[in-house]
């Protein structure tokens, strides 16, 4: 077992078998945060797709974009790695998959309702032409309210829009069906 | 010093590098805005589609690579062809120009990106299938806001409908481009692999049209039709652009982050 020079190991690693090494991967994979919305691991978001263990204990991570110039997705790539190799996984490459392409549809009820949390409205509804257009229903994060209007198509991110709150008038991010 | 790259282009990697120049000229072009625009929410909606742009030529290119097999990269596309291996549409490597410029030539673009992509979904191409499903979702962004703009404008003072109005008449005759296809994309065509563009321009100009009553401008004519950017001849403006895009990699061959 190879580890940086210097750094011991953890006194388990690696584990005996090839079960418990991937719960252990898949674990600290989970872990890792998209940068841009710090609540929300990239398993809730869906962009973790397939994580594998060999028996050397090299792994490879499978992620896939969310937006196609989402710019998180080398941070996230690169973040993966150092949390993997601080775990005590000697080699870990990251492969980027485009297919199926990802949707907000993937994102668990949990990461929607870290979202509202945080202050960002998540995607209403599915992903339909008819949601993605017209259909705009979209709660104020922080009072509940229908009431709200769309102020910018674009934020401060790729998958997010600026909206307002007709009702406690505060301004909010909403994460765009995708 | 690295050398301009000559693709082996077969009938897939020469349909994969047209759409990733589109994407990739036109995303550049938006990126000129940055810091620019007439107001905040529009620099930011600027940028944004500029990085739609950018993230769907990036797949792409990557694509190309793969099954063009020569273990070409991403960069070495974007870095090491010169004008004449560029593939792009002559509209997108059009000057920006003033904002209705800008705005024009979006609208045009994404409204038959739109349903380019839509069609793109059903290709029995596994990778560019995937690629659709997201560009279509970013196009349809890209086709309402611009249309909210070009409503605006038209449909606004004397001074902004003058300036949308002289913009579509300087992007018109590059659309008819848009929906050409050579003997090799037909052959994709017939495989399943590629859409059939003519295809999508009566419904093109339906969507067009609706917008363009409603902004109070006239659907232009179509007469004589520009190209000659999908095998290479392209108009002055691309060598400039290229210039200040590969600036860096022709100083430093290699050079990353």
């Amino acid at each position: 077992m190879t580890g940086r020079e210097g750094q011991p190991m953890p006194a388990s690693f690696p584990p005996a078998d090839s079960a418990t090494l991937l719960a252990k991967a898949l674990e600290v994979a989970t872990t890792v945060a998209d940068p841009e919305i710090p609540v929300l691991s990239i398993a809730d978001l869906g962009i973790l797709r397939d994580i594998k263990v060999a028996e050397d204990s090299s792994v490879e991570v499978s992620i896939t974009p969310t937006y196609s110039g989402c710019p998180a997705m080398n941070m996230i790539g690169l973040e993966l790695e150092l949390a993997l190799e601080k775990a005590g996984f000697s080699k870990v490459t990251v492969i980027t998959v485009l297919s199926p392409a990802w949707t907000t549809d993937w994102m668990t009820e949990d990461g929607k309702r870290k979202l509202r949390e945080y202050g960002i409205a998540p995607p209403s509804g599915r992903t339909s032409r008819g949601a993605l257009f017209g259909a705009d229903e979209v709660q104020c994060p922080r009072c509940g309210s229908k009431s709200t209007v769309r102020l910018a198509e674009f934020g401060s991110t790729s998958c997010k829009a600026l909206w307002r709150c007709e009702a406690c008038r505060e301004p909010f991010d909403y994460f765009k069906c995708h | 010093m690295a050398k301009t790259l000559r693709v082996n282009e077969t009938p897939l990697v020469l349909y994969c590098l047209r759409r990733a120049d589109d994407a990739l000229i036109l995303g550049h072009r938006l990126s000129e805005w940055c810091g620019h625009a007439p107001m905040m929410e529009e620099d930011m909606a600027l940028a944004n589609m500029a990085l739609d742009l950018i993230g769907q030529a990036r797949s792409l290119y990557t694509y190309a690579g793969q099954v063009e097999g020569e273990g070409h990269t991403e960069d070495d596309f974007a870095y090491w062809r010169d004008e004449r291996g560029y593939r792009n549409a002559l509209l997108v490597e059009q000057e920006n120009d003033d904002f209705a410029r800008t705005i024009m030539r979006q609208f045009l673009y994404a409204s038959f990106a739109d349903l380019y992509w839509q069609a793109m979904v059903k290709s029995k191409d596994e990778t560019l299938a995937a690629v659709a499903a997201k560009s279509e979702k970013e196009m349809a962004y890209h086709v309402r806001h611009t249309a909210e703009w070009v409503i605006r404008l038209g449909d606004g003072t004397d001074e902004s409908h003058e300036r949308i109005a002289k913009a579509l008449e300087y992007c018109w005759p590059f659309t008819g481009e848009l929906f050409e296809a050579d003997e090799s994309e037909k052959g994709l065509v017939a495989e399943g692999i590629a859409a059939d563009l003519s295809s999508l321009r009566d419904q093109w100009r339906t969507n067009v049209k609706a917008v363009l009553d409603e902004a109070t401008l006239t659907m232009p004519q179509d007469g004589w039709m520009q190209k000659g950017g999908r095998s290479g001849r392209h108009s002055e403006y691309l060598g400039h652009l290229l210039t200040e895009l590969q600036h860096v990699q022709h100083t430093v061959p290699g050079a990353v982050w």
